[in-house]
């Protein structure tokens, strides 16, 4: 046998290119770190070698990173974080006692009390416990069992391991899940790598980006007719589009859910994120028990929470958790095999986790400086989607519904049809070309609304609210007299 | 009409399942991808979402269909009261999935544990997990040095303590420096942090004796596991016969037989030489990658060295004989280095297979597709729970390039605090730091242990009748050969175990040790062993080490 003929391709070629790479990689798109971040990137480098540029400094509005953005880490954590790191420090006088002893609870149960021990593929025990207590709390009591509970590495790593089991089925028969649109590029990236098909409903962004059921209901039957759907997944509070789920609509989202034999995927990472006044979080887990045992006992579901989000903003340490409820108990063998084979999620995740559900409390020495720093970083990010909503409402052709949660805008942009037709040109996406001529003009960057999803013939974009108030003004104000500009060159 | 569709699916899974894997290949060789199928949808059944290829899923769907019950069902096609995620309608692929290392023996212990917690009476009073390479839970202490700069990197106002060395605060300010806002809590480049990339590749380039490695082809990992996964799922296409294989050492470490099962690639198996102290045998690859020809797409050949769970370590002669076979069969190499600094036996040294591909000339070092996988997790810091690694890439196509920093991206960026560590791993104290001379003497105090370490084992086990052991050359495991009675085999066949597994359940029950058997890395018919680490503390092991051979003594006994 030749090598040609073996290998389907000539003798000096690479064994792997682009033509014989995995396809469902191929078909992976992640805007939020897409092109237009690559050229920030470059810009801040070429800013640095002293390239002249009409703005001093890249503004990284793309992404929700709060300690990239300024935000300080809450000292508590830090210090718990310290001492598990170099236990040395315990004898150490300069650090509060309940930060001792929780770095002392968390080191006992790791083994050989060190952090760079594996722990168990599902999480440390107590971190899990405390977990479930942390989620009886939230629930009002509704009991969580500590079995349920599976750390993670970041809430996308669980995300995608409830997706990957959930995938089967060839042809007409492969698993469908149904996504928002807008939707966090996570799922239809995931979805893409599993070569599961992707199901758009539709978020009604002139009622503020709610969700209808009678939409749910069209995308579910119109995706019958090509694949099998088995799962809806919910972004509440929502991402890229910032609306807060009412309580009732999570209920007829479960009835949806229960009637259609839906899995239930819940992101809530912004649970704590919740600025509008009226708006409240309700977990869906709280309103699926609240529904009776009817529901309780029978709808399958996975909830995810996360440490980079809320108002501690710890990104970099890739801590999470899912709580799956119903889940068949085979298939729970089965998640705890999968999971096993990565050995285990980063273990100071693990930890700073363990720090988010089991904060300083009321007689505890840290709990003053801990509710301090917590509430200035919510109330900062409260009066920052009020201002972010008020200025863009400002600008002709920016119409931007309120920031009721998470950390996002998500305004729509009316571009002049000179413009659409030059993007066509360039061969760009129209919003795409939108934000692009912004990074180059002013050094903001910001993703279009094309990589989340949004209704034809509609542009977006998404910007995050975490910059400092002073320093998001100047953003907001810099973005409005771009919109003018560009409408003006355009029309 | 979806009812039935459903019903069809789980039955077909089950069957699947229950097909032995020479009929899964059979089935794989023949089918065909019927493209004039108008249920066959390319963007809906895509290659890797299962190893079965479409062809053989639709004649299997239209065999099970003729012997359907019909029941009434609800819209998804199951009782409506039944789940909808089940064993018969979850993911094919992970069902596959198989670990040993933290398989049915580890939970049985972990059981234990808890019992012994509980008061239970048991014939031991601890249970020794050997079964895994977690050196800080067998004891061993972090680097004072790594452990400080994570200290003042988790809470930088530590930099003014004066207690802290000047070395290790200019390391966290200068990793600090390197992080969004300053912290350790913003998202990195999904590639990894810039400056630890390039002390990686400096780190490179001094192992490597000055061959040029350029930090755009280093991606920082969550641990090598991620890196490992994430090269192979760039390789896996093709359908039937044309389907990716990946040539895997036997024995091998389970991660690359778990990950090849969910990305439904084919596992082509060489044989290490047990024999001649589990060396690589170019003849066996050749015999292996022929006769994988036959069934599939070889494109791939992992190599682990030091050997996990084998312990051997490769000649540079048998490294340039592997990079010659690849150049020849147009493979893609992937080596897992992670266990690099764990070279014990005299006589043998650690050679990277980028160093050699480079001293064998422009037309390998120009033209073989390489993938280098190293972790903070192994050697002599053993930091694990950190999920720090990298991996380097070489020769790799610029658009694949791309499309591999597509993917990770997805995933947003590894662990920083791993990213640190693994900082420290490749730019350790320096000659002339205040904390060199600390470092030196705990890296040292480490290696030697575990050199003092592997001798010990390979003797003492050596010493039993019917255990054979291998030199124990690098990495953390023996991996000896156990004859196990007639009888016990088929005792053990009885109860629908692995001889090996039975043999190792037994030991934990009656000793509290938790050993892997085996076949959770794959043997050669008829032959039984266990993986152990040589990671306890030399007392301990001395302990350990007694208890195996008194309970083979035993079982011995008893079976025969």
């Amino acid at each position: 046998m030749s090598q040609q003929a073996v290998n389907g391709v000539a003798h000096r070629g690479r064994v792997l290119t682009l033509d014989s790479m995995n396809p469902n990689v191929k078909r992976v798109e992640y805007a939020v770190r897409g092109p237009i971040v690559q050229r920030a990137v470059q810009i801040e480098k070429e800013l640095k070698e002293g390239v002249k540029k009409p703005f001093t400094e890249v503004i990284k509005a793309n992404i929700g990173d709060a300690h990239a953005m300024g935000q300080k880490p809450i000292t508590f954590f830090r210090q718990v974080l310290a001492l598990c790191s170099y236990p040395a420090l315990l004898e150490d006088s300069k650090f509060p006692e309940d930060a001792k002893k929780r770095a002392q609870r968390i080191l006992e149960a790791c083994g050989g009390h060190s952090i760079g021990a594996y722990s168990t593929s599902q999480g440390i025990e107590c971190i899990r416990q405390d977990v479930a207590r942390y989620i009886e709390k939230r629930d009002g009591g509704i009991p969580s069992n500590p079995d349920n509970i599976y750390l993670s590495t970041g809430a996308s790593d669980a995300i995608v391991t409830i997706l990957k089991l959930l995938v089967c089925g060839e042809g007409r028969d492969r698993t469908g899940v149904m996504i928002s649109i807008p939707q966090y590029p996570l799922y239809s990236a995931a979805l893409a790598d599993l070569g599961a098909v992707q199901i758009n409903y539709y978020l009604d962004e002139d009622n503020c980006w709610s969700l209808n059921i009678t939409e749910l209901r069209r995308a579910l039957n119109a995706a019958r007719e090509h694949c099998n759907p088995r799962v809806l997944c919910i972004i509440n509070p929502g991402n890229p589009t910032g609306q807060v789920q009412s309580r009732q609509c999570i209920e007829d989202v479960i009835q949806f859910a229960k009637e259609e034999h839906l899995f239930l995927m819940a992101d809530e990472v912004y649970q704590d994120n919740v600025y509008a006044e009226g708006c409240q979080f309700h977990s869906f887990k709280k309103v699926l028990f609240e529904m009776g045992p009817e529901y309780s006992n029978t709808v399958e579901m996975a909830s995810f929470h996360s440490t980079s989000k809320c108002y501690m903003g710890e990104c970099g340490f890739r801590g999470g958790y899912v709580e799956v409820i119903n889940l068949d108990p085979e298939v729970k063998a089965q998640l705890i095999k999968l999971v096993s084979v990565r050995l285990c999620p980063p273990v100071p995740g693990q930890a700073l986790l363990d720090l988010v559900v089991n904060p300083p409390q009321p007689d505890e020495p840290s709990y003053a400086t801990f509710m301090k720093e917590r509430t200035a970083v919510l109330s900062a990010l409260a009066e920052k989607a009020r201002l972010t909503e008020q200025i863009f409402n400002t600008v002709p052709g920016i119409t931007c519904n309120p920031v009721q949660g998470a950390m996002y805008t998500f305004p729509r942009i009316t571009l002049p049809q000179k413009a659409i037709d030059k993007a066509k040109e360039l061969g760009l996406v129209p919003d795409m070309f939108y934000c692009m001529r912004l990074l180059e003009e002013d050094g903001i960057c910001l993703v279009p609304g094309s990589g989340f999803g949004q209704r034809e013939g509609t542009y977006h974009f998404r910007m995050t609210i975490l910059p400092p108030t002073d320093k998001l003004k100047v953003v907001l104000q810099k973005i409005r007299e771009f919109h003018l500009r560009f409408t003006q060159e355009f029309s | 009409m979806s009812a039935a569709r459903m019903q069809v699916l789980s039955s077909r899974n089950v069957r699947l399942l229950s097909r032995g894997r020479n009929e899964v290949l059979a089935g794989r060789s023949g089918a065909q991808r019927p493209g004039g199928d108008p249920r066959t949808r390319s963007l809906t059944c895509p290659p890797m979402s299962s190893s079965s290829s479409p062809g053989r899923a639709l004649s299997s769907l239209s065999a099970t269909r003729r012997g359907l019950p019909k029941e009434k069902m609800s819209e998804n096609g199951i009782m409506s009261r039944a789940k909808v995620l089940t064993i018969d309608t979850m993911n094919p692929t992970v069902k596959k999935v198989e670990y040993a290392v933290r398989g049915p023996i580890v939970q049985r212990a972990v059981e234990l544990e808890r019992e012994l917690s509980e008061g239970m009476k048991k014939p031991f009073a601890e249970v020794i997990k050997a079964n895994i390479g977690d050196a800080h839970a067998m004891g061993q202490q972090p680097i004072t040095f790594f452990r400080q700069v994570l200290a003042l990197c988790s809470y930088p106002e530590l930099l003014s303590d004066s207690t802290f060395p000047e070395d290790a605060k200019s390391r966290a300010c200068r990793i600090l420096q390197s992080c969004g806002g300053n912290s350790m809590g913003a998202y990195s480049a999904s590639q990894g942090i810039d400056s630890v990339r390039q002390d990686v590749a400096r780190y490179i380039e001094r192992r490597d004796g000055g061959v040029a490695c350029d930090p755009d082809n280093i991606y920082l990992t969550t641990g090598a596991s991620d890196g490992i996964v994430t090269m192979l799922k760039l390789l896996v296409c093709g359908e039937g016969t044309t389907r990716t294989g990946v040539m895997i050492p036997i024995p091998q470490y389970p991660l690359y037989s778990a990950a090849l099962a969910e990305l439904g690639a084919v596992q082509v198996d060489y044989f290490l030489n047990e024999e001649k102290c589990w060396s690589l045998d170019i003849t066996e690859l050749q015999r292996a990658v022929n006769e994988a020809r036959q069934y599939c797409n070889p494109r791939a050949l992992c190599i682990i060295n030091p050997g996990n769970p084998t312990g051997q370590v490769q000649s540079r002669q048998c490294i340039e004989d592997v990079i010659r076979f690849a150049a020849k069969e147009r493979l893609f190499l992937m080596a897992d280095e992670v266990y690099q600094d764990n070279v014990y036996a005299e006589g043998c040294q650690f050679h990277s297979f980028k160093k050699v591909l480079f001293e064998m000339g422009p037309e390998y070092a120009e033209t073989v597709e390489l993938a280098s996988f190293h972790s903070t997790s192994k050697c002599y810091m053993g930091e694990c729970g950190f999920r720090g690694g990298y991996m380097e890439i070489i020769n790799m196509d610029d658009e694949v390039k791309d499309q591999l920093t597509k993917l990770l991206s997805v995933r947003l960026c590894p662990p920083v605090p791993g990213q640190a560590l693994m900082d420290l791993v490749v730019n350790p104290p320096q000659p002339g730091e205040p904390s060199y001379g600390s470092f030196i003497k705990e890296r040292t105090a480490t290696l030697s242990a575990l050199a003092e370490k592997a001798k010990l084992t390979e003797q003492v086990l050596n010493t039993v009748q019917g255990i054979s052991c291998n030199p124990v050359q690098g990495a953390m495991y023996s991996f000896p050969r156990i004859t196990i009675p007639e009888k016990a085999v088929k005792e053990a066949t009885e109860k629908g175990q692995q001889p090996d597994m039975f043999y190792c359940m037994k030991m934990l029950e009656e000793t509290g040790i938790c050993l892997v058997p085996g076949s959770g890395f794959g043997q050669k018919d008829g032959t039984y062993h266990f993986r152990m680490t040589i990671l306890p503390p030399t007392d301990k092991l001395k302990i350990l080490l007694n208890k195996v051979k008194e309970f083979h003594q035993r079982f011995t006994q008893q079976y025969s």
